[in-house]
């Protein structure tokens, strides 16, 4: 009797070409220019960043754009210590969320020019744009978030963001 | 399908997903794919005796488990059959070929895999083909490169 | 057994490639139609059910973004099939048939066009022995077609004649992606994609969605003037080695139309989804179709055909017809897997 095969091996691998649909085709178009284009629901006004083109509470479509700013507040952060496949950052670094002044949503980058253990919840921060003639169709043209150097905001102008 | 020129206002983006699946056969496939290695052919038995190529790990009719093997013929009778004009990339040839689903000299139900033909017109319903097998087998389906016709009388198979 | 039935539909228009609107964009005004048009509130829908495939949208968990559209907060009861819509109804069925909710929303979407559909759809197929060789769905289904011109009782012609009555059906159809008159012999002049089957054999690609609102009882007769009560829903599946069937039948199509009671009185009208000619022949001789029924008015899944939807489009259709008036009883059919390989059969009548 022949040997018994245990196991087989069977890659699949399928090419798509897929569309980011309306609202994030604004927001791509945007980040290129290096502007941030959030968009407001029409019902409880919260500007979503990136836009979805829908609200995920109110089940409308958001259609009125609004510009955000490309500075923010930390909510929350994490530092990360551990090596993983694909990373791109040197360890530690730290991972945040941050609430962009505009928007109702935190985003998440990554913060630098900052010592791990100083960064903190309601560290005032700025984006770092990659050069405009680098820019794509990518959230990567924001290299990272630096401190702004601004007072650290207060913990009621974040909770609901948190 | 006819691809259609996009126009430029929209963004769109080549996307690739890659799953790498490795795969537990289990005694009965496993059984079976390791004959193929070896240019054997078995079928499972079940207990109303019919033999299943491929093989199955259960009965059809019953659901009762099956352990018992039978080898079958590696040529057999096409039951029924495609023409592809213009291949996928996928596909085992880039050549025009036909699929076809094949019972197998000594099996009771049919095995799905493609005939090296070269023209539809050497195609029919009930014709006897027999397996080209692959040179380097590896334990797996694609061990059978394919079939082609019985009454070839080439042994490499080229149709000239 | 709770009496249920569909009350609000609504649907996307079927086209070849939607570039400009994602999933959730396409969704989105498709639920809202579908809520509006039989006046709930959508936080009184009692469940949630979708159908949709990863694989098809390129996009792990798909799904849950799919959710944006949907409006999912105050957080909802929510269930998904990696299936046809048509099976996402079959589950709120089942889940309103346990009595504590009266209401549920079920919808089936995707983007067909976006990936190789004929590559995409070789991922249900057996993992050991078939899809390692990346059969695609055409050379499936031609397959099939073969078996069945080889069984005698069909021509190619009674395929084209199948894709003929379809497109011209598809004229008075809005949400159709292919439609006109064409005739037999022109039709069979065209090429083959996989001999037997040529291109009006096969469904088109489409990219679309569909919605549909479920009620029990009196919240139904609240809500919709003329309910299209479900009497019967059954879906059976055959085995996923096709070179264990007989090709020219469907088992599965046959059991389901008479667990769903089909037979008891008379059907005046049948929504079959078969997304090639061939399988309307093999389903209406399955399910003891004569040529007194109606078939696929809306010109079928060979008029537009996005796949995890297209099955619950049968099914809104017919509802459609029940709702106007147009017929009392009738029956829709989905399809999933190779060869007509799972089959769902759903019967609804008017009061």
């Amino acid at each position: 009797m022949s040997e018994a095969v245990k196991k087989i091996v069977t890659p699949i691998s399928i090419e798509y070409t897929i569309t980011p649909g309306a609202a994030p085709t604004k927001f791509l178009r945007g980040i290129k220019e290096g502007r941030l284009l959030g968009q407001r629901c029409p019902k409880c006004s919260k500007v979503y960043l990136p836009p979805r083109g829908s609200c995920t509470v109110c089940a409308v479509p958001t259609v009125e754009e609004v510009e955000v700013s490309d500075q923010g507040t930390v909510t929350t952060f994490c530092v990360v210590n551990i090596p993983f496949y694909g990373q791109v950052q040197e360890i530690p670094y730290v991972c945040a969320a941050v609430v962009l002044d505009g928007a109702d949503l935190p985003c998440f980058g990554v913060v630098q020019e900052i010592a791990v253990e100083e960064v903190r919840m309601g560290l005032r921060v700025q984006a770092v744009w990659v050069a405009p003639e680098e820019r794509g169709y990518t959230l990567e043209n924001i290299k990272y978030f630096k401190p702004s150097g601004q007072a650290d905001a207060p913990f009621e102008s974040y909770r609901e963001h948190l | 399908m006819a691809e259609e020129q996009e126009p430029l206002e929209i963004l769109s983006a080549r996307h690739v997903v890659e799953y790498p699946y490795t795969r537990s056969v289990g005694a009965v496939i496993g059984r079976f794919l390791g004959g193929l290695k070896d240019k054997k052919i078995e079928g499972s038995l079940t207990p109303s005796g019919r033999v299943l190529v491929p093989p199955s790990e259960y009965d059809p009719e019953s659901g009762a488990s099956i352990s018992d093997f039978v080898e079958v013929g590696e040529a057999g009778v096409v039951t029924t059959w495609c023409w592809v004009a213009e291949p996928l990339a996928k596909h085992p040839f880039d050549r025009p070929f036909a699929w076809a689903l094949i019972r197998l000299d000594g099996a009771d139900t049919a095995l799905l895999h493609a005939v090296d033909a070269g023209d539809s017109s050497r195609m029919a319903t009930g014709m006897r083909v027999k397996v080209r097998w692959r040179q380097q087998r590896s334990g797996a389906i694609g061990d059978i490169e394919c079939f082609e016709a019985e009454n070839l009388g080439s042994q490499d198979g080229e149709i000239v | 057994m709770r009496d249920i039935a569909l009350v609000s539909f609504a649907q996307a228009p079927s086209v070849r490639r939607e570039q400009i609107h994602n999933e959730v964009e396409i969704l989105m005004p498709v639920v809202a139609e579908a809520v509006r048009r039989c006046g709930i509130d959508r936080r009184d829908i009692g469940f949630t059910c979708s159908g949709s495939s990863d694989y098809l949208a390129g996009l792990p968990f798909s799904f849950v973004t799919a959710l944006d559209g949907v409006g999912a907060w105050p957080p909802i009861e929510e269930s998904h099939v990696e299936m046809d819509g048509a099976w996402a109804l079959y589950e709120a069925f089942v889940r309103l048939q346990h009595g504590d909710v009266d209401s549920a929303l079920v919808f089936g979407f995707g983007k067909s066009s976006v990936g190789p559909l004929r590559e995409v759809l070789s991922l249900q197929l057996d993992p050991y022995y078939v899809a390692p060789l990346w059969p695609d769905s055409i050379s499936l289904a031609a397959l099939q077609a073969r078996a069945l011109l080889d069984s005698g009782e069909y021509g190619e012609a009674d395929f084209a004649a199948v894709a003929v009555r379809s497109r011209r059906d598809a004229k008075s159809n809005p949400n159709a992606q292919l439609s006109g008159d064409f005739a037999v012999a022109e039709l069979l002049e065209s090429d083959y994609i996989a001999s037997p089957l040529r291109r009006h054999d096969c469904a088109p690609i489409s990219d679309g969605a569909c919605a549909a609102i479920l009620a029990s009882g009196d919240l139904a007769r609240q809500l919709c003037e003329r309910p299209a009560w479900i009497r019967g829903i059954d879906h059976r599946i055959d085995t996923i080695n096709i070179g264990d069937r007989n090709l020219c039948d469907s088992a599965s199509a046959k059991l389901a139309s008479e667990k769903s009671g089909a037979a008891a009185d008379k059907i005046e009208m049948a929504e079959l989804c078969a997304p090639f000619t061939h399988q309307e022949l093999i389903l209406r001789r399955a399910m003891g179709l004569g040529d007194e029924v109606r078939i696929n008015p809306s010109g079928g899944a060979l008029a537009a055909n996005p796949v995890m939807a297209s099955g619950l489009i049968r099914i809104v259709e017919l509802a459609a017809r029940i709702q106007s008036g147009e017929i009392d009883r009738g029956l829709a059919h989905a399809t999933q897997g190779p060869c007509l390989q799972q089959n769902l059969v759903c019967v609804l009548e008017g009061e």
